[in-house]
């Protein structure tokens, strides 16, 4: 069985907190530069267009899309089988890598470009992970 | 660097390549810097610039017994030996150093003594975005952006084997291969799947061992016996060190820049390449190296490399050692890149092309993270 414990979690830092505190509870946090208007992944606290550090944290819609996976067939303790390995372009703009969940990890269900939804899982006491999963699933 | 204004005088790889279990990762770097010098016919005493990657210049110097008065330690993943090179370049021209040792050794098969190259940990921008997910080293990151590639180029799997099948060609000619039997398309997609889409045989080697360089400046070479080689452009770049954030999946950004300006320094145009190595860690890196270099246009390289374009006898030699995918790799493969680029030049390689006068040796480094591009030409070009 796929043991969570095995999974390596994220240590946030000052600049990423607000990222981590979002997942947690239930919000996928992006950043908004006020100067440019650009949206940006992973966090910091300047815009990596202008180098304006004038940026809003905001809370995106999680309407993504499937823009390229593999699917890892070597054995990992905290998975089941070959599991996918995801970069998923969120409606906003920027991408992140995820794993695509809640279908079955095979290329026929795994179409890119295909429109995902993004779903919270607690694995541990303190880190809440993104996950992606069809968009019209059931969670 | 000014065209022609510095050689590489020294070239070799360790005695033995594969598994090397009898000697740790900084006797690797000492085997190869050992060759080296008896190639250049010098000794440590004539060394006085320093550069490596995955052992610090302190501990390599220190070891080898030299007193540098110039040190780079660059890492930058598997490509930093080119990068070395045209800093090396860079540092003579400017008198810092005169003659510079490059080393490379990597116990990556056996895991003697091995330090260096590694991630970040748990609280790095990779370690937290993308390690959480389950990524298992370069066969699930290297990889991932091929699918989208695919998608837009209309590249298909049957062309990606053939990077191995015409790769396998080359190896069938170097006695030094660790893989030299002929393969085909049907072998390599119906065996073992690593990261669909990608099998066993199109991910590169693990292997153990090293290489070493030896750069001075271009007025020097009569005083080596061999005949040298010359550097006639460099470049290099960086993009991003999480595959999730490079800008295009179907385009390396610094693969673009490192070769750009290497071209431009080198003042050639490709119809007058002989000879290339592109760094291939995994199967589908010749599609980026052949497009981003301007070999072939988006999306050709794959019909390119299927009609045997790059195979012994086609116009455009690639990897001709056979590549990581056949030849060896120990993680950071650049080097062997390099040594193949120089016997070639030399007119010494195992596989060797028909006046090759011009080579183009294109490096990568981590996962589409650093490029590095090193022209190099015989006396004729100059």
């Amino acid at each position: 069985m796929a043991d969570l414990s095995k999974l390596s979690l994220p240590v946030a830092t000052p600049e990423t907190q607000h990222f981590w505190e979002g997942t947690q509870e239930g919000e996928l946090r992006l950043q908004k530069c006020l100067s440019c208007s650009d949206t940006y992944f992973p966090p910091r606290p300047f815009c990596p267009t202008c180098s304006s550090q004038d940026v809003e944290v905001f809370t995106a819609s999680g309407r993504a899309t499937l823009y390229s996976y593999i699917i890892n067939h070597r054995p990992h303790p905290a998975f089941d089988g070959p599991y996918s390995i995801a970069v998923v372009e969120l409606e906003e703009g920027p991408r992140m890598m995820t794993n695509i969940i809640n279908t079955p990890q095979q290329p026929e269900n795994l179409l890119l470009d295909m429109p995902l939804q993004v779903v919270f899982r607690k694995v541990s006491e303190a880190v809440a992970l993104p996950y992606f999963q069809p968009a019209g699933s059931a969670i | 660097m000014k065209r022609g204004s510095i050689a590489i005088v020294g070239a070799a790889e360790t005695t033995e390549l594969g598994r090397i279990p009898g000697l740790s990762q900084l006797q690797l770097h000492a085997d190869a810097a050992l060759n080296g010098m008896r190639d250049a016919g010098i000794s440590m005493a004539d060394i006085d610039g320093v550069a490596c990657a995955g052992e610090s210049p302190t501990s390599v110097a220190h070891y080898l017994g030299i007193q540098p008065n110039w040190v780079d330690s660059t890492s930058v993943g598997g490509c930093s030996f080119m990068l070395h090179v045209r800093h090396a370049a860079a540092a003579i021209n400017d008198g810092l150093c005169n003659t510079v040792l490059i080393t490379h050794g990597e116990s990556g098969r056996s895991n003697v003594g091995r330090s260096g190259f590694r991630g970040g940990g748990a609280a790095t921008l990779p370690g937290q975005f993308e390690a959480p997910f389950g990524g298992m080293g370069p066969t699930t990151s290297f990889t991932l952006p091929f699918l989208r590639y695919m998608k837009e180029t209309g590249t298909t799997l049957e062309q990606l084997a053939m990077v191995v099948v015409s790769q396998r060609r080359w190896a069938g000619l170097n006695p030094r291969a660790t893989l030299q039997e002929p393969t085909t398309v049907d072998e390599v997609m119906n065996d073992r799947m690593i990261a669909y889409p990608f099998t066993k045989p199109e991910c590169c080697l693990v292997t153990d061992g090293g290489g070493a360089l030896i750069v001075v400046a271009a007025d020097r070479v009569a005083d080596f016996p061999q005949s040298p080689v010359y550097l006639l452009g460099t470049g290099e770049s960086v993009e991003t060190p999480m595959i999730s954030q490079m800008a295009d999946f179907t385009s390396s950004r610094a693969f673009k820049i490192a070769s750009a300006n290497a071209f431009a320094e080198a003042g050639i145009q490709h119809s007058e390449v002989d000879h290339v190595m592109i760094y291939d860690a995994f199967a589908h890196l010749p599609f980026y190296g052949l497009e981003d270099m301007g070999f072939c246009k988006p999306g050709e390289a794959g019909p390119y490399i299927a009609e045997g374009n790059t195979s012994p006898g086609g116009e455009l030699p690639v990897n001709t050692n056979g590549g990581g995918l056949s030849y060896m790799h120990s993680g950071m493969y650049g080097m062997y890149a390099l040594q193949e680029s120089v016997r070639q030049i030399r007119g010494s390689a195992a596989a060797q092309v028909d006046a090759a006068d011009i080579s183009v040796c294109h490096g990568v480094g981590g996962m589409f993270a650093a490029s590095g591009t090193i022209i190099m030409g015989t006396q004729e070009t100059l």
